[in-house]
């Protein structure tokens, strides 16, 4: 009796979720995944020597991934909805620890040791710990004691994102150490000082200047500039403390040279060559830059309505490399054109403004901050990814979303989604902490 | 209110600015609408083109002409009409499936020549059908132009690089050309400069339709630098005339400088037979002369030995050892005997008796056998002394490569104590053994090269500098070091020697070589040779040698003949030697019956005589 209760009840829950799930994002989901494997497909065909489907196919592999991820999505739909704050923790270990042991048993590619390969899958355990570290920062937000204008929280909330920030620097991955930067959003969402964005800001802005401009110059600008300030500070209030300016000034100095020899002293070449072409430092086609060039060229000669699937001759010609990868973006661009390349960006855009809107709907800080660290990441990965494709943000290798090749990313982004939308789902069965 | 709108605002933020730009990129944007036409951006190495060679007096030895080549990007390749191309560019369909299969081994991406060097009027022919072969474009390249006819030893040749040379240097690419032989082999890198690259941007028709981008990102190929030879082309060319039908090697070097005025080897092959479509065919052709060799050069390569032209060298090497002095003499009596049963012969008459300067210019046997004898013995053992003797030979530059700016050579031999233990199987030979080298005639062997060198020693009296092909350029380092390299014997020997040496062209065995008017110095050699027929050693007619400088006082030129079976040495290379100092020297040559002689003289009879399989004479 009580057995077929029980039972009743789960049907009823799960009929429940299923009518609270957040079928716009399901459906942009699929949208994106089916867009990605036609497009890998395109741009790893061989006109000479294909036929259509081939078990060894990298579009064919993309498929399997999806499968794969959306069996465990939808163990993820069925899932308690307390289960992943209940065990956020423990994912998050079991993610650093992935990370550490990638130093002893990780897969050197490319100079990065960022994979590990069992029985010729590989997987980038960097992509797991995006994932993880949303849920850890989401639980650690929704502890009562938690509150961000204090240091203590505040050091605790760091700790949590600069440990996988570390260890993907030392692979060294530099382009997903930055995507962690995306949780800034969450913080300051839940409360964090505007100060420290306003400091972010700053640093950034005076990142690309000390990269820019010689060291010596810059400070004598920022001398210059600070001076100015204080005095012109002076004149309108007659009083100023020179102290918080002065604390100010020799920070930026401090940061200007300590970028200057991050820059020199021990970024690679790779990135330093990389950071040089969006700076417009060089100019050299067939070096670094290249690769920006031909997908810039790729997508502009898509023009309005697209070569035709199949038809790129950029994307054939094999002009931009890791077109299934990181270029991905190029290959859409060049084979549909501006409507296609629009309809990825207002997916995109839906997609995040959606989730952003349900975050603000979830009852608890719990699932707001996951949601909301969901949305921040897909923004980010976004952000960059279609940005550098197109040549207005640096060339940082990172995948875009759902989209681009690669069963770690698939699988992430496949699980970060779904498990909004099970929280999503959950929300009117949650209590309000 | 900010807290929850930052984001969502910098999501529309950034999605409309991926919008602008976008639609800039592939609506507004002219330059990429015409390349969805397009689209491919064709990289094509730009040539600098190679650097010419001149001659001493900058005279062109060495120019470029175009010639264009049919390239094939096999990726690109789709079905093409193969007759009308090969109408076009004169290939056979054979070959052409056979160039398209290696270029496509070679790289699916990267252009491969599939015709090499068509005509300009096929090219022009070809440029306004090249939208019916998609994949295949035109690329201008310019190939050698030899001005003269002379000198292919020297000046060397380019061929296209092999598979190897691929390996070797990322710097080539299929098609392009190196430098085989000769200068365009040693002065490769000067001569080729450093190529660029242009970007070009092609049409769907796949025809070029100019540079990409204006040609912003075309690299500039840098410079191939010009050469100055040392050689005088005119000297070479008189050299190889007088050279015509016989066999052998001439140097000329200016002894004060080390610059190398003409290096004549015979039989030898006109530069221009060399270039272009018609190169593989004719090299096969001159591979495949075994018998007179015309790729071999002989004046840095063929090995002989030096004959009675070591005779000065071994005085000198006396002297300064205080064997003998000037005023030591020997008689001859026809020779002598050095050991029971062992005669040494000589041409001196009976009862001569020779100081150091008749022996030089009568060449007397007796003289260099006895004083070589004494030279030996007077070390502890003949081992240290054939060592101690070794050493001086090597200070003129004997018996090692001489380190000259070409890319061949040999070093010639010097036997040292090791060598004769080898060959009479223990320690227990002596000087009378050896007796052979005072004259010349034992193991030594040198090249024509390194005879000359040794020249330019006794005219510098007692220095040389390394030969050198290619005149000290102002702005970069010359090759090789170029100073003075010291002999192992003091100037004041030589004074004697030199006058023995002035006597031979004056009243000794090359009277013929005189020139009125200019006081020079020779020595002639005549070096016995065998060769092996039907596994019989056979012995052939002897080699004619002559080294000689003039004038005596501040030699201008000093040279080296060699001419194989000329009999003895004042009967060919002493007057062509001569002739060659005469044309040298005054430019024009008075004694026309000699250069008449010596133009039209032939020794093809006596090189068909070990061929002919009959019996022969020699030395008639």
């Amino acid at each position: 009796m009580s057995i077929t209760n029980h039972y009743q009840e789960q049907i009823l829950i799960l009929m429940n979720k299923t009518f609270r799930i957040d079928w716009i994002t399901v459906v942009i989901y699929f949208l994106l995944v089916t867009a990605g494997i036609l497009n890998i497909f395109s741009s790893t065909y061989d006109i000479e020597s294909s036929t259509y489907i081939n078990y060894d196919s990298l579009a064919f592999k993309q498929f399997a991934f999806f499968i794969f991820s959306l069996i465990s999505g939808v163990f993820v739909l069925m899932a308690p909805s307390k289960f992943f704050r209940k065990f956020s923790s423990l994912i998050y270990l079991f993610s650093i620890m992935l990370l550490i042991g990638l130093f002893a048993f990780g897969n050197t590619v490319y100079g990065h040791k960022s994979w590990y390969t069992f029985f010729g899958i590989s997987i980038q355990p960097t992509e797991i710990a995006k994932f993880a570290t949303n849920l850890a920062i989401a639980k650690l937000l929704s502890e009562i004691q938690i509150n961000l204008k204090k240091i203590k929280s505040l050091s605790q909330v760091f700790l949590i994102i600069v440990i996988p920030v570390i260890l993907t620097l030392m692979q060294p991955d530099f382009g997903s150490a930055l995507i962690f930067l995306s949780f800034i959003f969450v913080l300051f969402r839940e409360g964090l000082n505007p100060n420290f964005l306003f400091f972010l800001a700053l640093s950034l802005i005076l990142a690309i200047f000390a990269l820019l401009k010689p060291i010596l110059y810059v400070s004598v600008f920022l001398t210059g500039f600070f001076g100015c300030f204080y005095f012109i500070l002076k004149k309108i209030y007659k009083k100023v403390s020179i102290f918080p300016l002065l604390t100010v000034f020799i920070a930026s100095c401090a940061y200007v040279y300590s970028i200057n020899h991050v820059y020199n002293d021990l970024l690679s070449q790779r990135h330093k060559d990389r950071i040089d072409i969006f700076l417009g430092k060089e100019t050299d086609i067939m070096g670094v830059g290249y690769n920006l060039n031909q997908s810039i060229i790729a997508i502009g000669s898509g023009g309005l309505s697209g070569k035709g699937y199949l038809q790129g001759t950029q994307t054939k010609g094999r002009f931009v490399p890791r077109q299934h990868t990181d270029y991905i973006f190029s290959s859409i661009g060049e084979e549909w054109g501006f409507y296609g390349t629009s309809t990825i960006i207002i997916l995109f855009a839906t997609l995040i403004l959606r989730i952003l809107f349900r975050a603000e709907q979830q009852k608890n800080v719990f699932g707001r901050s996951y949601a909301y660290g969901t949305a921040s990441l897909i923004f980010m990965h976004f952000f960059i990814n279609v940005g550098m494709s197109i040549g207005l943000v640096p060339t940082i290798g990172i995948p875009l979303p759902f989209i681009s090749y690669g069963g770690s990313s698939m699988f992430t982004f496949t699980t970060l989604v779904f498990v909004y939308i099970n929280i999503d789902a959950n929300r009117l069965n949650e209590t309000r902490i | 209110m900010i807290r929850i709108y930052l984001l969502k605002f910098l999501t529309i933020l950034i999605s409309s600015i991926f919008f602008i730009k976008l639609f800039s990129l592939q609506v507004l944007d002219k330059d990429y609408e015409k390349l969805s036409q397009n689209n491919a951006i064709l990289e094509i190495e730009d040539y600098p083109e190679r650097g010419f060679i001149f001659d001493r007096k900058n005279r062109v030895l060495v120019s470029n002409q175009p010639a264009y080549d049919v390239m094939i990007i096999p990726e690109n390749l789709s079905p093409f009409d193969t007759l009308s191309f090969c109408k076009l560019t004169g290939i056979n369909k054979k070959k052409l499936k056979l160039n398209l299969e290696s270029a496509r081994k070679y790289s699916k991406r990267l252009p491969s020549v599939v015709v090499n060097q068509i005509s300009k009027e096929s090219y022009a022919e070809l440029q306004e059908q090249m939208w019916k072969f998609q994949g295949f474009f035109v690329q201008k390249k310019s190939i050698r132009d030899y001005r003269v006819n002379f000198g292919a030893n020297v000046l060397g040749y380019v061929s296209e690089v092999n598979t190897e040379d691929l390996t070797k240097d990322s710097y080539y690419r299929q098609g392009d050309l190196i430098g085989r032989q000769g200068i365009e082999k040693s002065y490769e890198k000067e001569l080729r400069g450093k190529k660029g690259k242009k970007f070009l941007q092609k049409d769907r028709f796949n025809r070029i339709i100019g540079p990409y981008k204006n040609g912003k990102y075309d690299i500039e190929p840098s410079q191939a630098q010009n050469i100055n030879l040392t050689i005088d082309i005119e000297l070479q060319s008189y050299g190889e005339k007088l050279m015509k039908n016989k066999r052998g090697g001439i140097v000329a070097i200016e002894p004060e400088t080390g610059e190398v005025l003409a290096l004549i080897t015979a039989p030898s092959y006109d530069p221009n037979i060399l270039v272009g479509r018609k190169r593989s065919r004719n090299y096969k052709i001159l591979a495949n002369d075994t018998i007179s060799k015309p790729l071999f050069d002989r004046a840095l390569l063929a090995q002989y030995s030096p004959g009675s032209t070591l005779k000065p060298l071994n005085a000198l090497i006396a002297l300064q050892e205080k064997i003998i002095d000037n005023e030591t003499k020997y008689n001859c009596n026809k020779g002598f005997y050095y050991a029971k049963n062992a005669h040494m012969d000589c041409n001196c008459r009976y009862g001569t008796k020779n100081d150091l300067i008749s022996s030089i210019h009568r060449s007397c046997n007796t003289f260099f056998s006895r004083t070589y004898i004494n030279l030996i013995n007077n070390s502890n053992s003949a081992s240290k002394g054939v060592e101690k003797w070794k050493n001086y030979l090597e200070s003129f530059g004997f018996g090692n490569y001489l380190g000259y700016d070409l890319p061949i050579g040999r070093p010639g031999l010097i036997p040292n104590s090791e060598f004769y233990n080898v060959l009479y199987k223990g320690e227990n030979w002596s000087a009378t053994n050896i007796i052979s080298n005072g004259i010349g005639q034992g193991e030594v062997l040198a090249t024509p090269i390194q005879l000359a060198n040794y020249a330019c020693a006794l005219a510098n009296k007692g220095f040389y500098v390394t030969p050198h092909f290619v005149r000290t350029r102002k702005e970069e380092k010359t090759k090789i070091k170029l100073s003075k390299i010291n002999t192992k014997v003091e100037t004041d020997y030589f004074n004697n020697v030199i006058d023995g040496m002035h006597k031979v062209i004056e009243k000794g065995t090359a009277r013929i070589a005189k020139i009125k008017g200019l006081e020079m110095c020779g020595k002639t050699g005549t070096v016995e040779n065998f060769t092996i027929i039907n596994g019989n050693k056979t012995q052939l007619t002897d080699h004619s040698i002559f080294i000689a400088f003039a004038p005596k006082e501040n030699p201008k030129i000093a040279i080296a003949a060699f001419i194989e079976n000329g009999y003895w040495g004042s009967r060919w290379a002493a007057p062509i030697s001569s002739l060659m100092i005469e044309k040298y020297l005054y430019n024009s040559i008075d004694r026309r019956n000699l250069e008449k002689r010596m133009l039209n003289g032939s020794l093809e009879n006596e090189y068909n005589k070990p061929l002919s399989g009959a019996n022969f004479n020699i030395n008639e």
